[in-house]
């Protein structure tokens, strides 16, 4: 009967990890309050390089440049035409591509302008809801001449293809800088 | 069979706990891997706009952070309610860009100098002129390379 007894004593004698989930509990909270998560997404933008001279887009040849202004109250004027933002990307594509050869629509792709301009009083969102979907025209496009050229999506073609495909098709957009009508929300 | 039911009814066996510390460890390692430690405590409100032709940040190390927006509301007595500019902790103006990119600069490797990305936080409500001067010091800094963050999502709904 000792014996037994003592036998069980001896089997006793593990760890206790009881309080284990105690410790994790605390560290998983401690990781919940200092971390934010992962949301580092964006619309990536070359600017121009600074200069005091301004390029003036209307020197070009007009057909070549599809302008759009965004005004005070967030309305769109596209080559003096005002449009809705949901019909802007299927409206730059066409005149980028121009596929039934318009006379006033880009001569090639690779003289395309793009000149966007806005008020000093347009708000943010609204720029980068054009911004975006003037860029998504570009993946668009870009992604169709990929397929043709390739047969691969432009997401997985290797730089040197990717370069050569912005090379017929560059991504030309042209910011001038924003005019302040009525000074409106200039700070 | 007696012996059975006796045994059954003498011990009451509790639910072992045993696996709790394991479910917590892989929910923490999960928690440590999808999030990263916060940097930089907001002083201004920020909600990014929508988009959809969106690229994910490479690299942590080559971001540089500024933000914009209205500050909140315990800034709100000292600093209005006007769009502000946030730079590192502090509510900064926008003649102090200049020394702050040239800052970061200096704590990035002199080869990957040129990979820099500066990350603009704005606030959908921020109006266009405050963004064109920050846009404008970035330029004259030879800060080019810009993300404006976005959440995913559409525009055209």
């Amino acid at each position: 009967m000792s014996l037994r007894g003592n036998k069980k004593e001896r089997m006793s004698t593990e760890i206790n990890a009881g309080s284990m989930a105690d410790i994790a509990f605390l560290l998983l909270i401690f990781f919940l309050v200092t971390t934010t998560i992962n949301s580092e997404k964006g619309l990536p933008v070359k600017l121009p390089p600074w200069s005091d001279e301004e390029v003036d887009p209307t020197q070009l040849n007009t057909r070549n440049v599809y302008s759009v202004l965004v005004n005070l109250n967030n309305d769109l004027l596209v080559r003096n035409e005002p449009m809705d933002i949901a019909d802007l990307r299927e409206n730059a594509k066409e005149f980028i591509m121009n596929p039934t050869g318009r006379e006033d629509l880009a001569e090639s792709p690779k003289k395309a302008i793009i000149s966007l301009k806005n008020d000093r009083g347009t708000r943010y969102e609204t720029y980068l809801q054009v911004y975006n979907e003037l860029k998504g025209a570009y993946n668009e496009i870009w992604e169709t001449e990929s397929q043709r050229k390739y047969n691969a999506s432009y997401d997985d073609l290797p730089i040197p293809q990717k370069k050569e495909i912005q090379k017929v098709i560059p991504l030309i957009i042209s910011e001038a800088e924003p005019v302040d009508v009525a000074g409106g929300g200039g700070n | 069979m007696s012996k059975f039911s006796k045994k059954r009814g003498s011990s009451s066996p509790g639910i072992s706990t045993a696996s709790l510390p394991d479910i917590v460890f892989m929910l923490l390692f999960f928690f440590m891997v999808v999030t990263v430690i916060r940097e930089n405590e907001l002083k201004v409100d920020v909600t990014i706009p929508m988009a959809s032709e969106l690229r994910k940040l490479e690299n942590k190390s080559l971001t540089t952070y500024m933000f914009i927006g209205k500050p909140m509301r315990r800034y709100q007595g000292q600093y209005g309610d006007a769009p502000q500019l946030q730079l590192n902790d502090k509510f900064a103006n926008k003649n102090q860009i200049p020394f702050f990119l040239e800052e970061k600069k200096l704590k990035v490797e002199e080869r990957l100098r040129d990979k820099m990305i500066t990350s603009l936080r704005i606030d959908n409500d921020v109006t266009m002129g405050f963004v064109t001067d920050v846009k404008t010091e970035l330029r004259k800094a030879e800060q080019l390379r810009v993300n404006y963050a976005a959440t995913q999502g559409d525009v055209v709904k």
